[in-house]
């Protein structure tokens, strides 16, 4: 049924929609986000405008609450501002909080809501599947380790009490051999991780921390989108400067190395990563490249597309390339990217100019569903 | 019943559980408006509670907003509404479909407190459309069968189809533009104007200066010298002359609070906005009174369907599953005031206290606690003080008159305040006197603060002087701006506030371009 309701909500988005737009973009850009992932849960805003009136600075105000604790402890939720707008009697309290808390599922599905991210669709290749053994059933034989001790003893008991022998003054039970029941197990057969990211970054002396940080947050959402779509994702971590070398998590956003730029290295070693451990068949593969763009020389670049098309293209979902625009300003890589493969559909390259930029970069990389 | 109302007629279970609850409910004393129930899917639920209550209000975005915080709190099942209530003759309440049987029999439950406390609470009587400009006794009443009218269902949706012929004028747009800027002056009104003659008619001014009178308490004759004492009225008639003299000429003539009563009167709008306007402030008036007694109000709601679903609703299968509920209702979380808590816990301690005689002098000037926690003197005046109570009370007088130390001590009251070391809200005080003040001063005006229209012609050049009588706490400067710019969208003229910030005096000024602030201003 339609609402009365729905013209207002609709004008409401209208008004919001820059503001949401820019609300998501200012909320995905701060990196303190990652720091509420502890117990897989952050907080995302309801979008709200408040319309402004002759009120109270509220944190002179402070309030009055109710609970344990001394003078000086930090009070639990931050001070309500007086009373709700039009207040109506009789509503449900806690009706103030404006921000929620989700789940990194739920929050990603909101950023595929947002950015109008399509589901990627499975290369359809054939699942590893684990085996794993689960004690869910119940035998008459088995080894006397997996020897079910309550079961053993109620079919005693029962065969007790039909024959007449069981006695409540003195209720002991003996089993005998047909009362013995056994845990029993069956075997679950689980697909496992089949899709795995390969970050590439680029940490020459031209990328500062700035740029890492935009790399760091871009990469939070790529993750967490991702990791919606395949159940158990795997990442794996590359850095490189004139020589590239895989390393884990934190070092990958930590370290700062000075000196030239190879990017036909990291290429190197991300073809050989998915040579060895990731076959084309069994897994889906997205390689994400973040970069200044400055690479050592023409001839690099040159292999960069040698590897590309030969060894990496062909075994891949997708192949993203991030510019992050640097104090040194925005180097060649991308127009080379565009020049050999414009026409290429697996291949997205993106610039991504300041934080507001992730956003737009995300949905370029994502948008298409691959 | 009311044409506007929604069509969603109570399933014939619940009409039986009604007319049980009325019946019990009228057994305690209470005394509820008519009580139309109607049962909503949780959109419909969450739209209605959106609009405030009310199935028919003026367009406006803000209600699509408050619709999608709803409804998003709904689908995260953050929160639900259970029960909304509007206060009405007959009262509108909505019940949720697909709530449980003892959900829906605790919401009839408190469904009728709030009913019998708009029918009964003194401040309501504000709210009613046929009680005249000034409502100078709101407890008498005449006869035994006081049923106002208070069709605000009605009213309300005659105010959407008002604005809507409006913006099939003028288009949404510009409609809905001028109405954010009524909003943003929604609070500058006098809460307590429709109890208080204001305004006394001016005398004749070109006759000289008049008479002033001195308004006398009333008194029987032999009592007139020691209540009206007459060297006090020779004082006070000179301080009355004497502010007449400096008031002369000024307009207004003394400040006002109804900001909103002021511009309508006298500023340059045309004849759509002085409706929108107009609309505007009606409808913040019809929401005081429940602001003002919003810990009452819920408490007294609280305290009967607590007392009506444990002793005769309830049987011993709905028992835990009701308890589950209140206790979700009644949870407190630390920096937040439950009103409900508080309110229901406040008339709960009345009710012993009248009960056992803990009151008056004998009472107060005990000071043995062992005799005091004792003191049982079998009055059994607690239900009658209740309900006196509910009737002449608000939120301001009810915490200054029930909130005892042992009370605050009990529920573990405390202040909190912002730390600029820590940067955080910590606890400042469990002290009884400090935690009663804060707690006052938040409910006094609810939370708003006092501003008055001191001067209409400043300085000589038409423009508008609004006062900010300061008590401790800074106006938000970036709202007061915004707010400074709709003033002057409706006065057409530059605005001026006088106030305090970080105890400097300060005049904020808006010209229709720029904004400016001036120290030391008048």
């Amino acid at each position: 049924m339609s609402l009365k309701i729905d013209q207002d909500h609709s004008r409401f988005r209208n008004i919001v929609r820059g503001k949401i737009r820019q609300n998501l973009r200012r909320y995905i850009s701060q990196g303190e986000m990652l720091g509420r992932k502890g117990k897989d849960l952050v907080s995302i805003p309801i979008p709200h405008i408040e319309i402004p009136r002759f009120t109270f600075g509220d944190k002179q105000q402070g309030g009055v609450g109710q609970g344990k604790g001394d003078a000086g402890d930090p009070v639990g939720g931050e001070g309500e501002e007086g009373e709700d707008g039009a207040g109506q009697a009789g509503k449900d309290a806690g009706e103030h909080a404006l921000e929620v808390d989700v789940t990194l599922d739920e929050l990603a599905d909101i950023l595929g809501e947002e950015l109008e991210l399509p589901k990627i669709e499975n290369k359809g290749k054939s699942r590893i599947i684990a085996a794993k053994d689960r004690y869910t059933g119940i035998r008459r034989v088995g080894p006397e380790s997996l020897r079910h001790f309550k079961r053993t003893y109620k079919e005693a008991l029962r065969r007790a009490i039909a024959s007449g022998t069981y006695d409540p003054g003195n209720p002991i039970i003996v089993p005998q051999k047909e009362d013995k029941r056994f845990r029993s197990w069956k075997e679950d057969h689980e697909p496992v991780a089949n899709a795995v990211i390969i970050y590439m970054m680029d940490v020459s002396g031209s990328m500062g921390d700035e740029q890492k940080e935009i790399v760091r947050i871009e990469s939070f959402w790529i993750d967490t989108w991702l990791r919606r779509q395949y159940q158990g994702l795997e990442s794996r971590y590359i850095i490189h400067d004139a020589v590239a070398r895989e390393v884990d998590r934190d070092t990958f956003f930590k370290t700062r190395e000075s000196g030239g730029t190879m990017i036909s290295s990291a290429y190197k070693l991300a073809a050989q990563l998915i040579d060895q451990h990731y076959p084309s068949t069994e897994w889906n593969i997205y390689p994400f490249h973040f970069s200044d763009g400055d690479n050592w020389s023409m001839d690099d670049t040159l292999t960069c597309v040698e590897l590309l098309k030969k060894e990496i293209l062909p075994k891949v979902n997708l192949f993203a390339y991030g510019q992050v625009e640097s104090p040194y300003g925005s180097g060649q890589f991308i127009k080379d990217l565009r020049e050999h493969f414009g026409a290429e559909d697996a291949v997205i390259v993106s610039e991504i100019r300041d934080r507001d930029a992730i956003v737009g970069s995300i949905k370029d990389f994502l948008g298409k569903g691959k | 019943m009311a044409q506007f109302a929604t069509n969603t007629t109570l399933p014939r279970y619940l009409r039986v559980e009604q007319e049980k609850i009325e019946k019990i409910a009228k057994g305690y004393g209470l005394d509820p408006f008519p009580t139309v129930f109607e049962m909503l899917s949780y959109d419909q639920m969450n739209e209605i509670a959106a609009y405030g209550g009310f199935p028919n209000r003026y367009p406006h975005w803000r209600f699509g907003m408050e619709y999608e915080r709803l409804s998003k709190s709904y689908e995260y099942g953050l929160s639900k509404i259970y029960e909304m209530v509007i206060n009405s003759n007959p009262s509108y309440a909505y019940l949720l479909e697909g709530n449980s049987l003892t959900d829906q029999k605790l919401v009839m439950c408190h469904v009728m407190g709030h009913v019998d406390f708009f029918k009964n609470n003194f401040a309501f009587r504000a709210t009613d459309l046929d009680a005249g400009e000034t409502v100078t006794e709101p407890m008498s009443r005449s006869g035994d069968s006081y049923a106002p009218n208070r069709k605000w269902v009605d009213k309300m949706a005659n105010h959407g189809s008002a604005v809507r012929s409006i913006v099939d004028r003028y288009g949404i747009p510009k409609v809905e533009e001028f109405i954010d800027t009524c909003l943003s002056l929604e609070n500058l009104i006098d809460p307590w104007s429709r109890f208080v003659v204001r305004r006394r008619d001016s005398q004749p001014e070109e006759d000289g200066p008049g008479q002033v009178v001195v308004p006398r308490l009333r008194a029987k004759d032999y009592m007139e010298e020691f209540i009206n004492p007459s060297e006090y009225m020779e004082e006070q008639k000179k301080k009355l002359e004497a502010e007449r003299d400096r008031d002369k000429g000024k307009f207004p003539t003394q400040r006002e609070q109804d900001i909103l009563m002021f511009l309508l009167e006298n500023a340059p709008l045309e004849r759509w906005e002085r409706a929108i306007l107009s609309i505007v402030r009606d409808e913040a008036y019809y929401f005081v009174p429940q602001m003002q007694t919003k810990v009452m109000n819920e408490g007294w709601a609280s305290f009967w369907h607590s007392r009506m679903m444990t002793n005769d609703v309830c049987d011993w299968s709905e028992i835990i599953d009701y308890a589950e509920n209140n206790a979700g209702v009644m949870a407190t979380s630390s920096g937040k005031m439950n009103p409900y808590k508080l309110g229901v816990e406040l008339f709960r301690s009345i009710e012993e206290r009248w009960d056992k005689g803990q009151f008056g002098r004998e009472w107060e000037d005990c000071s043995d606690l062992d005799v005091k926690k004792n003191w049982d003197l079998r009055l059994g005046l607690g239900r009658e003080k209740v309900f006196e109570v509910r009737a002449m009370y608000n939120d301001v007088t009810f915490i200054d008159e029930f909130l005892t130390p042992e009370f605050a001590h009990e529920h573990k009251l405390f202040t909190f305040n912002w730390s600029n070391r820590n940067d955080r809200f910590e606890i400042e005080s469990r002290e009884f006197r400090a935690v009663k003040e804060k707690l006052l001063t938040q409910l006094t005006n609810f939370g708003n603060p006092f501003i008055y229209v001191e001067d209409g012609n400043f300085d000589n050049r038409g423009e508008l002087l609004l006062v900010h009588d300061h008590r401790g706490v800074d106006l938000r400067a970036d709202y007061a701006k915004e707010t400074l710019s709709g003033l002057v969208r409706v006065w057409r003229r530059p605005v001026c506030i006088s106030t305090l910030a970080d105890s400097k005096k300060v005049l904020l000024r808006f010209d229709g371009n720029e904004h400016s602030v001036k120290h030391d201003a008048p």
